[in-house]
């Protein structure tokens, strides 16, 4: 087992499970006709019933059910015909209700699963518990004044999916694995936007610590972590700590916890003892929910392609690894560019690995080296597809193609006009190469002899002059096959 | 007092025997005089004559046009302020018209003023209003009775001639029980069958509004007013309103009442059994076939009652925290502290009474042994009338345990106050459309009322019975 974690006396193991919260893509809340638009004027988008005026009624949005029911399906879950609203009641200035509408014991969807793939090709799956339809609360602004807080009703009523999982994370790297793959799922769905940023996905974190083999240890869970970042150094922060009080012969507290971004730490929020009552009851107000099987059929048949279908016909079509499917699945935007490059040329189905390496590797680190978005990209996937084609015909190496695609990228030319404006075709011509590694052989006559007495690493030396010398557009192969043969041919 | 109907009002209307003006203007001058019933929390003359303005403008025909009402301080108005009796809304303005008093207004009527009642409907004196006691209009000089409650001032309102109609809310007997006590019609329909929107909430899964009038004809024309099917109260019903007025007949021949035999309470005084007696001779007359049924967990009914209620109000009334509206207590160091003072000064005694019960039944540990067991007991209250209804027609009970008490009796003691709604509960509990009509009186000539129980949505079957007797009685 190499997922646990050292101590100064033993090994040990984290045991994690997750809360995701995930705002409905909706465009109205769960009870009220409000827009639920982001970064609107305060309170600009507030019905008298998310405000909780006396006397208002909720009144359920089908819209916000179908997309709960769409994600339980992504999430290869059981979709309940008969789930409940109950109300949830705590004070806080921003819960205007005094209680959250949410779902207890009947949750909208039951059990499901998600599966994770590591980079060494193996995969391992995450039970999901449940996930249930629950109202967001409005927000607390606390630094508008110094002796005042300000509260912003215009999330007040957004619905919010609550996916629970099971404790079967082990490592900080898994739960970042496990929530992108979440955060992917709903976003092929088009049930979330994903955008972790402005908070539309956020998760609680539940972690203990154990002797591997030994029952659960006690919990903390860390409330309200908005990056896949925070999620793992708030772990290895909390697991740390626990291991410490743990080794010095103490015991965990069951505490909910604070993680602090700029210091790295979790602290305390309440204990036990603290813990609110929340007195879960049935929503009077409301009728239990219930969705027909011809209901839930119709749903699921709208419903598109989802990561781990792509990823297995990906692999099957393209004869592509696990791994690379699996970065090729984990967004949308991703898997869609990909079907449109490896579209754009009969030829470059042929070539599926390359087209694989030129998105992920050479064109994702141009998108992040000028903080661009793939959806944005200044290369078209057909563009994209000129430029591997050239490569994979011989046209130019794979060498030139870099600095095709850095200038594809700023001047949005396509390949095949830089190529023939700055004339980088290939030389491929063998009397030509012959040519230049003749002038190479003749010029450097001692290192031809060391070369020849036995210091092979000397090659690299003869291909990077005859390199030089035809500005990189030998073709690698046939100067290294030329080099060798007239070098041998020394002997 | 002879008392003008709703009926015989509209015909003088149609016929211009009198006008809007002079008709309201009479009532006025009512209402006036009899201040010292303290019947409203928010009374102006001033705003009722602006309403008479606008009628006067108004040319198109209308079923209840110029028609004075009375609306229980329950209701959200957008003319009148709203404060459910309650300080903790004492200057409330609501910027929206509740689904019922919107249909009064589309039908033309004139709200004469906002009615007192206990607050937040919890009570069954209205004694427990922040804006003081209604006296019942039936007192003699030096000894005030109490009007029931929770819809105290509604049923005063009709009783004193102060309105030709009027609209309450029934949770646990809130329209009925007061209705009794006044002298006066009062119904509770189906849940369901009008929309909650607007009312401010006390429980719920039984909060429902109806009506007060003079007579039972007048209540079948006001209620087929203000029922009807709302999308925004999901509890709402689906139902095709008939016209109730048009269809009553008091031909009860061939009919079945139902007497449950559970409802024969020790200790209930002799007079009301007497008038409950007389309403089955009445009804054995008219060839009704009297049949003797049983609700056998009736008894399980007032405890059920007093739990889920509260439950529900404990959560419902958590939006009356000073952050948004309403009142806001000046002491305050920290958001706990704001909520702590704002209710506990906001609040009167009953209400949070009400409050703690229905916080400690949902409390961890306690949710199964109360309120989970209350929601089943409740389930089989409703299927003893399932079961009764198989074999009559309508049921006929008494309506409360006694006729109206002394204005400061019971106030200390909440199960004795809590008792008054004996026989109005079961009903509440499952849904069902009751009546109370006055039905004799007791020794001291104060006026006795009779239950009359139906289906769901036979709003029709109780009228009729409910007229039938009335016809009979007078």
């Amino acid at each position: 087992m190499n997922n646990l974690i050292k101590g100064e006396k033993y090994d040990w193991e984290m045991v994690i499970g997750l809360e995701i919260h995930a705002q409905v893509k909706s465009n109205s809340k769960l009870f009220s006709s409000s827009s639920t638009k982001f970064g609107s004027s305060p309170n600009s988008q507030v019905s008298l019933v998310d405000a909780a005026m006396p006397g208002m009624l909720p009144v359920i949005n089908k819209y916000c059910v179908e997309q709960a029911v769409k994600t339980g399906v992504g999430l290869n879950a059981k979709i309940n015909n008969y789930s409940v609203f109950d109300r949830k009641n705590y004070f806080y200035a921003d819960l205007p209700q005094g209680y959250q509408i949410s779902q207890y014991k009947y949750p909208i969807v039951g059990e499901g699963k998600v599966t994770i793939d590591f980079k060494d090709g193996t995969s391992k799956d995450i039970r999901i518990v449940r996930l249930h339809l629950e109202q967001d609360a409005g927000k607390s602004l606390h630094d508008q004044n110094p002796s005042k807080t300000y509260v912003d009703l215009n999330r007040s009523g957004v619905a919010l999916m609550e996916i629970v999982s099971e404790p079967d994370i082990r490592t900080p790297d898994e739960a970042g694995m496990y929530i992108s793959k979440i955060r992917s799922i709903l976003m092929y769905l088009d049930t979330c936007d994903g955008n972790m940023q402005e908070g539309s996905l956020r998760a609680d974190v539940n972690i203990s610590v154990r002797k591997p083999g030994d029952e659960y240890g006690t919990r903390c869970e860390i409330k309200n972590l908005n990056s896949i970042k925070f999620i793992k150094q708030a772990i290895n922060y909390e697991a740390k700590r626990q291991i410490e009080i743990l080794e010095s012969g103490g015991s965990i507290e069951q505490n909910t916890m604070l993680f602090n971004t700029s210091t790295g730490k979790t602290r305390p929020m309440r204990n036990k003892e603290e813990a609110h009552d929340y007195r879960y009851f049935p929503d009077p107000d409301l009728l239990p929910l219930e969705i027909s099987k011809e209901e839930i059929e119709k749903i699921k048949s709208s419903i598109p392609e989802l990561p781990d279908e792509l990823k297995n016909k990906f692999i099957e079509t393209y004869k592509l690894s696990n791994y690379d499917a699996s970065v090729l699945t984990a967004e949308k935007q991703t898997s869609d560019y990909f079907n449109k490059t490896i579209n754009s040329d009969p030829e470059l189905k042929n070539h599926a690995k390359i087209v694989v390496n030129w998105i992920t590797s050479e064109l994702f680190s141009l998108l992040n080296k000028n903080n661009q978005d793939l959806n944005n990209s200044p290369v078209s996937p057909e563009n994209l597809g000129q430029l591997i084609k050239l490569i994979s015909t011989n046209e130019i190496s794979g060498k030139i193609a870099k600095d095709v695609l850095e200038d594809m990228f700023s001047s949005g030319k396509t390949a095949r006009q830089i190529v023939d404006e700055k004339g980088l075709q290939q030389v491929t011509d063998h009397g030509e190469i012959a040519k230049v590694i003749d002038e190479v052989i003749a010029e450097n006559p001692k290192m031809v002899e060391q070369y020849l007495a036995g210091k092979d690493k000397l090659l690299g030396f003869f291909v990077g002059q005859a390199m030089k010398l035809t500005k990189g557009k030998a073709n690698p192969k046939m100067l290294n096959d030329i080099l060798k043969q007239k070098l041998n041919k020394k002997n | 007092m002879s008392k003008s109907s709703l009926k015989q009002t509209l015909k003088d209307l149609d016929t211009k025997k009198i006008s809007i003006r002079e008709l309201n203007q009479d009532y006025l001058k009512r209402i006036k005089e009899k201040d010292n019933l303290n019947v409203f929390i928010h009374f102006s003359e001033e705003n009722v004559l602006k309403q008479i303005d606008n009628l006067e403008k108004d040319n198109s025909a209308k079923k209840l046009k110029g028609i004075p009402i009375a609306i229980k301080d329950l209701f959200c108005t957008k003319s009148m302020p709203t404060t459910a009796a309650s300080k903790i809304l004492e200057n409330f303005n609501p910027t929206y018209e509740s689904f019922v008093t919107q249909k009064l207004l589309d039908e033309g009527s004139i709200f004469v003023g906002k009615t007192n009642l206990d607050e937040f409907a919890m009570g069954s004196a209205t004694n427990t209003s922040f804006f003081g006691n209604t006296i019942n209009p039936l007192s003699k000089e030096n000894e005030p009775l109490a009007p029931g409650g929770s819809s105290g001032g509604s049923a005063a309102a009709v009783a004193a001639d102060l309105c030709l109609g009027a609209t309450g809310t029934d949770t646990g007997g809130s329209i009925r029980q007061p209705a009794s006590f006044c002298g006066v019609v009062g119904i509770k329909p189906t849940y369901g069958l009008c929309s909650r929107w607007g009312i401010a909430a006390f429980a719920s899964s039984l909060d429902q509004a109806g009506i007060f009038s003079h007579n039972v004809e007048d209540a079948s024309i006001l209620l087929q007013s203000i029922a009807g099917f709302d999308q925004r109260d999901s509890t709402s019903a689906k139902v095709d309103i008939p016209n109730y007025f048009e269809n009553l007949d008091d031909d009860l021949n061939g009919k079945t009442v139902g007497i449950p035999k559970e409802y024969s309470i020790d200790g209930t005084p002799l007079e009301i059994s007497q008038i409950w007696e007389d309403a089955i001779k009445v009804l054995e007359k008219k060839g009704v076939k009297i049949k003797n049924i049983s609700l056998p967990h009736t008894k399980y009914a007032l405890p059920t009652y007093y739990i889920i209620a509260p439950a529900e109000a404990s959560s419902n009334l958590a939006r009356y925290d000073g952050v948004k509206y309403g009142f806001r207590s000046d002491e305050i160091d920290s958001l706990d502290e704001m909520y702590e003072n704002t209710r506990a000064q906001g609040f009167g005694r009953e209400v949070k009474r009400r409050i703690l019960i229905g916080t400690y039944v949902l409390s961890a540990g306690y949710y199964d042994a109360y309120y989970l067991k209350a929601q089943k007991v409740r389930k089989l209250i409703a299927d003893d009338f399932n079961k009764a209804f198989k074999e009559c027609d309508f049921i006929v009970t008494p309506t409360a345990p006694s006729a109206a008490f002394p204005l400061n009796e019971k106030q200390n003691d909440p199960i004795k106050m809590y008792l008054n709604d004996v026989f109005t509960v079961p009903a509440s509990l499952a849904g069902l459309p009751g009546i109370s009509i006055p039905f004799g009186k007791d020794k001291n000539n104060l006026p006795l009322g009779i239950q009359i129980l139906g289906k769901h949505f036979d709003e029709q079957q109780v009228f009729n019975a409910a007229v039938s007797l009335e016809r009979s009685y007078e």
